[in-house]
């Protein structure tokens, strides 16, 4: 009861408080004025579309292999009619339909392995930054330890072991990067602790894990959500890095990365193979990346330095 | 500055033990390492015989003690202690085992494939990893520098508008499949440069660009926005009042200023290219560590796979540490506690 209480006694004195324009407003007040912003956006909402439905974008069956169409130039048309807009691979497949059910596996495992990996590392970071002492030098220990192993090399050897598959990709990427949340997270919560509102709040005899969730927590959300956007874009590259080495999500599951290698063998008679799967990785990645410059502008200025 | 150089190389000794940990951890993480490495269609006897003849079966921390110091050592410790003989009475020679020196004197086991020492396979490789990754940044430096340079000169003019969306591109584009339009367009198209391998110099010039496309966006950004912030101070303007020609204020005085940061983000992009051109040697059929590390994961060769992982954490670590203390040298400001 007396938790709630003092809920609603702090949500009416910020009511009371003049309250000047959302985050929320300000951010698509600044949208207006950043015309790359927007295309990133409107490019994003169409991979997002493709990954959600793609039975509704995608204009040919993705697997449907068939020798007869072995290796055809953007535009083929079959005896049937079906136009495949940008070709064939060598087993016949559509590569325009293969993009848009591809846009699946890059979407999940970025996104999963980025909401993973910030949980992890704003609990770990929280933790490292409020307790200081021997937890930090710990988790600082642990911290140096994990950016020292090359990343993608521990990646597709443990992917090897582990197996290929889709938990197993994710839990390879979110395993190491959330570091980097931690860390950014721990600095914020140093300066944060001397702060006079948790000050405050621990003489007010709030117990640790209210300070930490209720005092700390929402303090740090907005720095995660720029270090989110700006390594969504990573975690996407390094999933098609793994599928195009082989480590991907097992075929017949279309994947950019896995039709990139299957591109490779063919680069001097069949240059679309691998140009438009990648042009698409690339746009994606470009728009992620664009939003992120955006969001770090708008929520938050001090974190220029850090991402660079 | 000798207590903070003591500290940080204590620091890295810490983090190379933990990396052995996590390298030990590798094969042990599936729960059943016999497994992983015996081939798929292999029989539970065979796996379970095989881990017995591997030494799998045994207690983890032994495993751990053998992975460091050696089976020989290891062995004559535990057999002397469970027969109740003096360590050195043991009779080693005659007991059946797969014999290593140990992690900590170099020995990473034999590669299945090759049947010759892991490490050593993986030391031959290396030092074409390292001229990749040193040509890679030297690309990198020589077309970032002047290309941040220029756009920081011509704030808001065109030249800074392409350099800005050249290093955005620079920092979204997957660099393997630069890699490969690179060789649609200058191998198969033009037929200036080779596919892959290594037999001459100009053999690296297309896997060195693309090893080094997001060293080079990085650095960029970092000279643009240092030489940005150099250019407002006091020292600049008074260079220029003085009358002295614009292009050795922007040299001589800024761009020497702004240095600091670049080279330490030039240090760290070295580390992490030794580390990182896995998927360029891939595509380039370079042969280096990366390229035997792929080769060896589809053989299950994991004893290279342990060995490589090894050595470019330890390269990793030593070049972080040597970037700190040049840091520290080379900025006497920095603060040591």
């Amino acid at each position: 009861m007396a938790v709630e209480q003092t809920q609603t006694l702090d949500q009416d004195t910020i009511e009371d408080e003049p309250r000047g324009p959302s985050d929320f407003l300000l951010a698509v007040r600044e949208l207006k004025k950043r015309p790359p912003a927007i295309i990133g956006l409107f490019f994003l909402v169409i991979v997002i579309m493709f990954a959600a439905v793609p039975q509704l974008f995608s204009p040919l069956d993705p697997v449907d292999q068939d020798l007869a169409r072995y290796i055809k130039p953007p535009g083929f048309t079959d005896k049937a009619g079906n136009i495949y807009h940008l070709g064939t691979d060598q087993q016949g497949r559509d590569i325009l339909s293969r993009i848009i059910w591809g846009s699946r596996i890059s979407l999940i495992v970025g996104i999963t392995a980025v909401i993973i990996s910030g949980l992890i590392g704003i609990t770990i970071g929280i933790a490292a930054g409020y307790f200081g002492g021997w937890v930090d030098t710990v988790i600082s220990r642990i911290v140096d330890t994990a950016l020292a192993v090359p990343f993608i090399l521990l990646a597709i050897s443990m992917v090897a072991i582990l197996g290929p598959s889709l938990q197993n990709i994710i839990l390879v990427i979110a395993l190491r990067t959330w570091i980097v949340y931690a860390r950014v997270v721990r600095s914020e919560v140093l300066s944060l602790k001397e702060s006079e509102f948790v000050m405050g709040a621990k003489a007010a005899g709030c117990s640790t894990i209210r300070i930490l969730s209720i005092y700390l927590f929402p303090n740090v959300i907005s720095t995660t959500i720029v270090i989110a956007t700006l390594y969504l874009g990573r975690m996407i590259i390094i999933e098609s890095a793994l599928s195009f080495l082989g480590l991907g999500v097992p075929p017949p599951t279309p994947t950019w990365g896995g039709m990139l290698a299957d591109g490779r063998s063919f680069l001097d008679t069949a240059w679309w193979i691998s140009l438009f799967p990648g042009l698409v990785l690339m746009i994606t990645v470009l728009s992620v990346n664009l939003l992120g410059d955006w969001l770090r502008d708008v929520l938050d200025p001090r974190m220029k330095r850090i991402a660079d | 500055m000798r207590a903070y150089i003591i500290r940080r190389v204590l620091q890295s000794l810490i983090v190379f033990s933990a990396i052995l940990v996590i390298v030990f951890s590798m094969l042990q993480i599936t729960g059943s390492p016999a497994a992983v490495l015996m081939p798929l269609e292999s029989t539970e006897e065979e796996v379970a015989a095989f881990a017995k003849e591997m030494g799998f079966d045994q207690p983890l921390p032994i495993q751990f003690a053998k992975f460091l110091f050696g089976v020989d050592t290891v062995d004559r410790i535990w057999i002397g202690k469970t027969q109740n003989i003096k360590t050195s009475d043991v009779d080693i020679e005659n007991a059946e085992r797969v014999k290593t020196l140990g992690v900590i004197r170099g020995d990473f086991g034999f590669s299945y494939r090759h049947e010759i020492p892991a490490m050593g396979l993986v030391l031959e490789h290396f030092p074409n990893t390292v001229l990749l990754a040193v040509t890679a940044v030297i690309i990198a430096i020589l077309i970032s520098i002047p290309a941040g340079v220029l756009s920081a000169t011509f704030r808001n003019t065109w030249i800074d508008h392409s350099s800005s969306i050249g290093s955005m591109f620079g920092q979204s584009m997957p660099n393997f499949w630069l890699g490969l339009l690179l060789i649609i367009f200058f191998s198969v198209y033009l037929r200036w440069l080779p596919t892959s391998g290594f037999e001459a110099w100009y053999y690296i010039i297309l896997p060195a660009i693309t090893a080094g496309l997001y060293a080079t966006a990085r650095i960029t950004r970092l000279v643009r926005s240092q030489m940005l912030e150099v250019l407002e101070m006091d020292y600049v303007r008074t260079a220029r009042s003085k009358g002295i020609v614009e292009w050795i204020v922007i040299v001589r005085h800024a761009l020497k200023n702004a240095s600091i940061p670049v080279v330490t983000l030039v240090g760290l992009e070295l580390g992490i290219l030794l580390g990182g051109t896995v998927v360029t040697e891939a595509v380039f059929a370079w042969p280096g560590v990366g390229f035997l590390v792929v080769d060896a994961i589809s053989n299950q060769d994991y004893p290279i796979v342990q060995a490589a992982v090894a050595l470019l954490s330890f390269v990793f670590v030593g070049v972080n540490l040597a970037v700190d203390i040049l840091y520290a040298w080379l900025d006497p400001r920095i603060s040591y506690s």
